[in-house]
């Protein structure tokens, strides 16, 4: 049944007449061209698909684009500011080398981003706790704790900071 | 744009040749349009000489163009998957060349524009294709400083090069820039002599670790895969699966897919596909197909396979034999006979495979995650009936490969319904589909038995490996009587036993080769009461293992004493060892050290600490080097402990990661890496050496802590129960 959802996607209003049932994570990636978020396995245990939908990370294709309706969906385009300036989680991930293949890394980044806007200075114990449910095949995992830790440490995580240069994973 | 050269716009430029075998040499000169363009016709002769199979072209292997603003673009068949060869081909080129890292551009598998490869497998880019990109980017800087010479009028040892400018040395005003010397020429060179190419002490680019080339639209979601391509009008297709292997299809009824709104119906030979603007509706009509189908009864399932496969296994091949097997055998002190096993591994790279394939004027474009783009484009020419130069295959990023992505099915049925719709199409594999059609690291048996003297020195090596192949196989160790055979392996004699595709894995072979290896090593040190690095040391003369072996021991900390320790972490059933284990793969020498806490009660096993001593000759990128030791560790650690193919027939049962279950960020150890200084040795492979010794690290380091020894991976927690329960019976 075809009808008007209406979210913000990366601050911008957006309005589709289509079936509230669709899957968010197609509709991203199909007529929203916003393909930097991944499918990986189509079941929510993988993470490659993360998104964050008022706040929260969610898996995206376990959400129905019914589900988003009136809410502000964030994803891996949404990060970057306009002037193309990197979110410190995005630097932290380029200086350290938290990525391989990459595939991975944009669900890994909206992930860490969720966790660090609902708790700003995560321990490490906390940061592996809720970074768990992302997979990496290629296993950056080391460097991708690394420069989540520093953002952590820098008191980043929201817009405010700006990134700290690496130095536990790069070199 | 993407460094790719994969704009979306950029697919329909139709003023490139069309070679019928990537770029030919004819082909190749034509393109100089302005500028200077080199390429390579030298292929490494030890190919040429030693493989049968063709590795190389024999007229075109690399090339570079140096366009009149002085823009530096490197092409090559070697695609970018996440082991970093985007960036250390460009710090090959820009070293030699003599321009910054950030002049050059890399287009990487593109069958119009690059030259032809055979595809991006056993750790070969740097070793194999690195030369030959040397060698083009020195002849360039050559042609370059000729050229220098002429316009500032001074000979050619008076001049300097350095980021791109020429100038005389002691007079830094006197200069002219490669853009400069590249305007208004048209010269192509081809390279058929041995380069001189610059030596370790002279490096600038190489031997660093710059910020990857592809690490930008890695973190902002800006780099394109295959599945990200968007055409207009281009449709999702859905595909009709079997039930299992082997099955046969018996009833067929797609009325009700066909009455759907929208859906295209495509069935032609065994293609039976759905397809719709959007998945959801092209999964609900595949949903909505009736079929019927035949399936065969069950040789065998993953707890029988292993008896299965000795039974069946193809005759041996032997690979190595030296010495009289009898008189070591009769000189043996002690005789160690034992038998490994390993099931089947999953690739299970994150992205799935993808394509889009796109017909326009004749010429069929297919995006592909591939690791093999011109191997590809022929096949796909040869199936839908066209000329190879009819074909385009565009590698986009590649979301993971392991040697999964190297047959390339997604592509072949992207381009069979491009063709039979007129349309551009997506074909997106599912997890599940993924994993049915992986072609799996096989399950495999080792025999051996070993043999040690009074001394403590080895005597006697017979080993026999089934299915796995011989990758690894060759003992390091100086027994004076050793036979290796090999009775079939993952690819050629032996797969035809298997239900299913099976394929290079990560170092395909040499992870159950060493894991078996480096066991019995243990095995057999244990029963002398000899430190597991001792015993090493005491039985092998090749340097370069020596050499790996001792600095990881001194980096680890690795104190002199006999397995197994049993040292109790406390009360409680937590007990901690120890262990080493040493391979080598694609030239590389590699030793690991580990130490693990076993939980007796639950037959857990937790890795804390991994140290991974790599011997790689010249280091092009250190930083890269060691993301792919970590990442070998951890992803080792998957095949080490959970991840077996559950199987029934040609019925797979795991199809997601519910139930075949990955490494993840909580198993992670402390990893730490370290690279020998060796600049004697041209740069060897990195992407698998520091793989193949997870099983016989972890292995050996359960066995210091328990005194149990594990025969067969993954070491799930019944099979650590079992094994504690058989080393300590109640």
């Amino acid at each position: 049944m075809k009808r008007s959802i209406r979210f913000r996607l990366n601050g911008r209003p957006t309005t589709l007449e289509t079936d509230g049932d669709r899957t968010l994570l197609w509709v991203l990636r199909g007529e929203l061209e916003a393909t930097g978020t991944k499918y990986g396995c189509g079941v929510g245990l993988c993470g490659s698909c993360t998104v964050v939908v008022d706040g929260e990370a969610v898996r995206s294709c376990q959400r129905s684009l019914g589900d988003v309706d009136g809410k502000e969906v964030v994803t891996i385009e949404g990060l970057a500011g306009d002037d193309g300036t990197l979110h410190p989680l995005q630097q932290a991930f380029l200086d350290h080398g938290g990525y391989q293949c990459g595939y991975c890394t944009p669900g890994m980044i909206m992930n860490a981003y969720a966790l660090l806007r609902e708790r700003p200075h995560p321990t490490r114990q906390q940061i592996l706790d809720a970074m768990d449910g992302n997979l990496c095949r290629c296993s950056a995992y080391q460097r991708i704790v690394a420069a989540i830790e520093e953002v952590a440490q820098g008191g980043a995580g929201s817009e405010a900071a700006p990134a700290t240069t690496g130095t536990g994973g790069a070199r | 744009m993407s460094p790719l050269g994969t704009r979306r716009e950029d697919w329909t430029r139709s003023d490139r040749p069309a070679p019928s075998r990537g770029m030919t040499r004819r082909g190749f000169l034509g393109l100089v349009g302005g500028g200077i363009v080199v390429c390579v016709t030298l292929g490494p002769k030890e190919l040429f000489s030693q493989r049968r199979r063709r590795m190389y072209p024999d007229d075109v292997n690399a090339y570079l163009r140096i366009d009149e603003d002085g823009h530096v673009t490197v092409f090559s068949g070697k695609i970018e998957m996440g082991q970093g060869v985007m960036t250390s081909q460009a710090q090959m080129a820009a070293e030699e060349l003599g321009v910054a890292l950030d002049a050059i551009e890399m287009i990487l598998g593109d069958t119009d524009r690059c030259p032809w490869d055979m595809g991006t497998f056993g750790s070969l880019t740097t070793r194999m294709f690195g030369p030959a990109l040397r060698a083009a980017a020195a002849e360039a800087r050559t042609v370059l400083v000729q050229l220098a010479a002429e316009r500032l009028g001074v000979p050619e040892e008076r001049l300097v090069v350095r980021d791109g400018v020429v100038s005389v040395d002691g007079a830094p005003d006197r200069k002219v820039t490669y853009g400069e010397l590249a305007r208004g020429k048209k010269i192509a060179r081809l390279v058929d002599r041995e380069a001189v190419l610059h030596h370790v002490g002279e490096f600038e680019v190489m031997g660093r670790s710059p910020l990857r080339i592809d690490g930008h639209d890695k973190v902002t979601g800006a780099g394109l895969y295959a599945a990200d391509v968007h055409l207009p009008g281009m449709l999702r297709a859905q595909i009709l699966r079997p039930p299992a292997h082997g099955a046969k299809l018996t009833r067929l009824d797609t009325a009700a897919a066909r009455a759907m709104d929208g859906v295209t119906v495509v069935q032609e030979d065994d293609l039976v596909a759905v397809l719709h603007p959007d998945r959801e509706t092209a999964e609900k009509a595949l949903a909505a197909i009736d079929a019927t189908w035949d399936v065969p009864e069950p040789e065998f399932d993953s707890e029988t396979v292993f008896d299965y496969m000795v039974e069946h296994a193809p005759k041996p091949e032997t690979v190595e034999s030296r010495g009289d097997l009898a008189a070591g055998r009769s000189g043996a002190a002690r005789v160690f006979e034992s038998t490994f096993r390993k099931g089947y591994v999953a690739h299970a790279p994150m992205e799935p495979h993808a394509a889009v394939a796109a017909m326009k004027d004749g010429k069929l474009t297919v995006w592909a995650s591939t690791q093999t783009p011109f191997p590809t484009r022929d096949r796909i020419a040869t199936e839908v009936g066209l000329p190879a130069e009819k074909v385009r295959v565009i590698t986009p990023y590649v979301g993971g490969g392991f040697g999964g992505k190297s047959a390339g099915g997604q592509a072949l049925e992207a381009a069979r319904l491009a063709r039979a719709t007129g349309k551009p199409v997506q074909v997106f594999w599912s997890r599940a589909e993924e994993f049915f059609y992986d072609t799996f690291d096989p399950a495999c048996v080792v025999r051996l038995t070993s043999g040690v003297d009074e001394a403590g020195k080895m005597a006697l090596w017979d080993y026999d490996v089934y299915l796995a192949g011989d990758r690894g196989a060759n003992l390091f160790y100086d027994a004076p009587a050793a036979r290796v055979r090999s009775f079939g392996g993952w690819r050629g004699a032996g797969t035809e036993i298997h239900p299913f595709a099976v394929g290079p894995w990560r170092a395909p072979g040499a992870n159950m080769n060493v894991f078996a290896m480096e066991s019995q090593i243990d095995v057999m040190a244990a029963a002398l009461g000899a430190d597991p690095v001792a015993f090493r040391l005491d039985n092998t003369s090749d340097p370069r293992m020596r050499r790996v072996l001792r600095s990881a021991a001194e980096a680890f900390g690795w104190t002199h004493r006999a397995a197994p320790s049993k040292a109790a972490d406390g009360a409680g059933s937590i007990r901690k060892g120890r262990g080493v284990a040493c391979g080598i793969d694609a030239g590389t020498y590699a030793a690991l050290m580990a130490e693990v806490a076993v939980d007796t009660s639950k037959g857990s096993v937790r890795v804390e600490r991994v140290l991974a001593v790599q011997d790689m000759g010249i280091v092009v990128n250190p930083l890269g080097a060691e993301m792919q030791m970590e990442g070998c560790v951890t992803m080792g650690l998957g095949y080490v402990f959970s991840e077996e193919l559950r199987f029934r027939g040609g019925k797979i049962l795991d199809r997601n990661f519910g139930t075949y279950e990955l490494p993840r960020l909580s198993w992670l150890p402390r990893i730490e890496t370290l690279l020998i200084d060796n600049p004697d040795v041209d740069p060897q492979g990195g992407g698998e050496p520091a793989i193949v010794p997870m099983g016989a690290v972890v292995a050996n380091a359960v066995f210091d802590a328990t005194g149990a020894r594990l025969y067969q991976l993954p070491m799930t927690p019944k099979r650590v129960l079992a094994a504690l329960q058989e080393a300590q019976p109640a």
